[in-house]
């Protein structure tokens, strides 16, 4: 038995198999990286160079240089979105995370029930968006109609109310990231840990928290670029609703994140917002990408080698 | 030798797997990207190779005619006769009539996508002031045609500076709806409201005595993205045609207004959200249903259009239904008439092949002066203005016609001129949601005229 395995190895590993493979691996490479090519370099670049156009369908697109990004960054309500969305990002960054870690570190307890409890935390995740955004506008309403409002009426509702949509749908996520990884900590250090005499604070603190720390760079992560390029929950919850309509006779829109507000520019205005539409798309995609590179080299430098 | 045939087979498998995947991604990227032509003759020449049955099927039809009809179709309730009607036409000409429908609420995302295609449509739908300020370039000018002849008025066309960028290929009336039994039932007769005074004396009665009668005035008026087009654009016609005829707008976008009839807009709302069941507080977004609440018999009078009329005749007799003026308090308004106009508009894209031109021009003159059109079109459109009509049997149209013969002035469809529509009437909702909950009504007129003049900036930059 322990021969033949070995023989096998062999075999495969001869240069007589892996040679031709070798010589062939641009073909191997081929599809997915079409498909990639297709999918998203080609419209990413594209779209870069639309964000520097006027249009209206995009093989037709006329170059008129950065006035769509002037035009971007003086638009009061995509200013608005961004602090509303950053603010955004951060609290619910906050608070899933919180929650998951705080969830995943019970059911790891051992108690009675524990798969029970996984499952039930992790349903809301197969819930699509638009459907949750509506289900929770009924029950918020519901709860809000009592005191004569409605969550299209305040700011602070809208925001709180998106908050505890996602803490809903996304810590159960989260939380089975952080199992996983706190059943990844080696038993023999927290039991070393407990007979130096630590409390279970210490404990936590000092030897279990640098050990999950990989967990917690992936879960900020998405928890952060959730919260930054949120779309359906948006849209299906308030859809930007209450308007705040300013001195100057601008209308800002006080629950519109910035996907949305990239969203309505393009739909729901003439055909010369597209280009700007894009500019924003554009800053957009910056944005999220330099604050989650930011977040990656900050939590990785925290993890620990076992 | 037998390891290395396997890896012999596995890699041909695999190489054979790849190609297949480059052909499909090659013709997707061919749909989707549409304007790279590098990518586009890959997926054609990929997709002859693969799609052989596809290209059989068109290719006699594309032989026996020169051009063909792609028609971007707007009403998703209309799809299967217009595929039925486009057969049709198919079987009697041979030109091959392709119609493809958008979802619901989703026309001007897919006519965006389905420009940037080589084979783009030929007859879309611009159907307001705001569309051709988008797809002008694209309207072919249908001054002078065959079909442009045979329309009975121009009311319904709109201009690209002198072209006729677009024309009505259906005219819908709208204004409030009626319950003539109930109105009886409660001691109230239709002769009795003449304007908004008497409108709201007969309504207040109705409200005051909701609990006896079982049945309120007016239906709800939810503000959610179901119904408050309703409002937002409709009723919002009518100060923006007060305004308009005051003015002298004359079909032309004014750069900003003044808000003047707002008091009547006022006037009216106030009076649709007290003289009704459900507290306006909740109208922002509880979801109600005011179709269902007007066949349930639950209130006597339902803002709404002929296109209604479908839906209501299955429960009521024509003796039991009635359309009236939306009367808000304007001056002379004894003598106003139903609100009538269209958003159906045709336009022919100018990109297209001449061969193509022609075709879709031929096609939409068949459309209104052919037996099949005409019934076709009558039925999914009701009434259409051109020659060759069909009588219509929509009731609400022929009270429309009937004041309009007996002297009262029919009101435009002034909304169509909205600048950048759906981020304005969006403003007003809000606006009107926050009025509803106790806040001020300047807030609305903001959005009304702050926001007409902002989104008219926008959309001329």
């Amino acid at each position: 038995m322990k021969k033949k395995k070995k023989e096998d190895v062999k075999v495969t590993n001869s240069s007589m198999v892996t040679r031709p493979i070798r010589r062939c691996f641009p073909i191997f490479l081929l599809p997915t990286l079409a498909a990639f090519f297709i999918g998203f370099i080609y419209p990413f670049i594209k779209g870069i160079y639309l964000s520097f156009c006027k249009f209206v369908t995009t093989s037709n697109a006329k170059f008129i240089g950065v006035s769509n990004y002037s035009k971007a960054f003086a638009d009061a309500s995509f200013r608005h979105a961004f602090w509303y969305t950053a603010l955004y990002a951060v609290v619910s960054l906050v608070f899933i995370n919180l929650f998951a870690f705080m969830l995943a570190y019970f059911l790891t307890q051992g108690i009675r029930g524990t798969n029970i409890f996984r499952t039930v935390f992790f349903m809301p995740n197969l819930i699509g968006g638009i459907v949750l955004g509506y289900i929770w506008s009924m029950i918020f309403n519901g709860i809000l109609s009592r005191y004569n409002t409605s969550i299209l009426l305040e700011t602070k509702y809208g925001f709180w109310g998106l908050i505890i949509l996602m803490c809903w749908q996304q810590i159960g996520y989260m939380m089975i990231i952080y199992i996983a990884g706190l059943q990844a900590v080696p038993g023999d250090l927290t039991e070393a840990a407990v007979i130096d005499g630590a409390t279970s604070w210490q404990c936590l603190r000092h030897v279990i928290l640098p050990n999950v720390m990989p967990s917690i760079t992936i879960c900020t992560f998405l928890s952060l670029t959730n919260g930054f390029k949120l779309f359906d929950q948006n849209l299906a919850l308030t859809g930007g609703q209450p308007f705040a309509f300013m001195a100057d006779g601008t209308q800002v829109k006080t629950t519109e994140m910035l996907a949305l507000n990239i969203f309505n520019t393009f739909y729901g205005q003439a055909s010369s917002a597209k280009g700007v539409a894009q500019a924003k798309a554009v800053l957009f995609f910056i944005l999220v990408a330099g604050i989650s590179l930011i977040q990656l080299r900050a939590t990785k430098s925290k993890e620990v080698q076992q | 030798m037998k390891k290395k045939m396997l890896a012999a087979i596995l890699t041909a498998t695999m190489v054979a797997a790849c190609f297949t995947g480059c052909g499909s991604e090659a013709s997707n990227a061919g749909s989707d990207a549409g304007s790279d032509n590098a990518t586009e003759t890959d997926a054609e020449t990929d997709g002859d190779a693969e799609a052989d049955a596809e290209t059989d099927a068109e290719a006699p039809a594309a032989s026996s005619a020169d051009g063909q009809v792609y028609w971007l179709n707007f009403k998703p309730e209309a799809d299967e006769a217009l595929q039925g009607i486009a057969k049709t036409y198919t079987e009697q000409t041979g030109v091959p009539v392709t119609v493809v429908t958008a979802a619901s609420g989703t026309y001007n995302s897919t006519l965006t996508a389905e420009m940037d295609k080589d084979e783009a449509p030929t007859l879309f739908v611009v159907g307001n002031q705001a569309a051709v300020q988008s797809w002008g370039d694209f309207c072919y000018d249908l001054k002078g045609t065959d079909v442009y002849n045979e329309l009975t008025t121009d009311d319904f066309t709109l201009y690209n500076g002198d072209q006729v960028a677009s024309i009505g290929y259906c005219y819908e009336s709208f204004g409030i709806i009626v319950n003539k039994t109930l109105l009886k039932e409660a001691g109230h007769d239709l002769s009795e409201i003449k304007d908004f005074a008497s409108l709201k004396t007969v309504a207040d009665d109705i409200h005051a005595n909701a609990d006896k009668l079982g049945f309120d005035a007016f239906t709800s008026s939810g503000m959610d993205d179901s119904s408050s087009w309703r409002f937002s654009g409709h009723l919002a016609n009518m100060p923006l045609y007060y305004e308009g005829e005051a003015d002298g707008w004359n079909g032309i976008c004014p750069e900003t207004i003044k808000g003047t009839y707002l008091d009547n807009y006022k006037n009216i709302w106030d009076l649709y959200t007290t003289d009704a069941k459900n507290d306006k507080a909740t109208l922002a977004d509880a979801g109600y249903n005011a179709e269902t609440e007007f066949l349930d018999g639950e209130a006597v009078f339902y803002q709404n259009g002929s296109w209604e009329y479908a839906a209501l005749s299955e429960k009521y007799s024509d003796d039991e239904l009635a359309m009236i003026p939306i009367y808000t308090g304007v001056d002379g308004e004894e003598n106003q008439g139903l609100c009538s106009g269209t958003e159906n508009c045709w336009a022919v894209n100018a990109n297209a092949s001449e061969d193509d031109i022609q075709a879709t021009l031929d096609f939409m003159k068949w459309m209104v002066t052919s037996e099949e059109g005409t019934t076709c079109m009558a039925e999914q459109f009701g009434v259409i203005p051109y020659k060759g009509a069909q009588e219509n049997t929509n009731l609400f149209i022929k009270q429309g016609d009937e004041m309009r013969n007996a002297g009262k002035y029919t009101v435009d469809w002034t909304f169509n001129l909205t600048p950048n529509v759906d981020d304005w009437r969006a403003g007003v909702v809000s606006a009107i949601n926050q009025y509803d909950a106790g806040g001020s009504w300047d807030n609305v007129v903001s959005a009304f005229v702050d926001g007409w003049a902002t989104q008219y900036k926008a959309s001329q930059d």
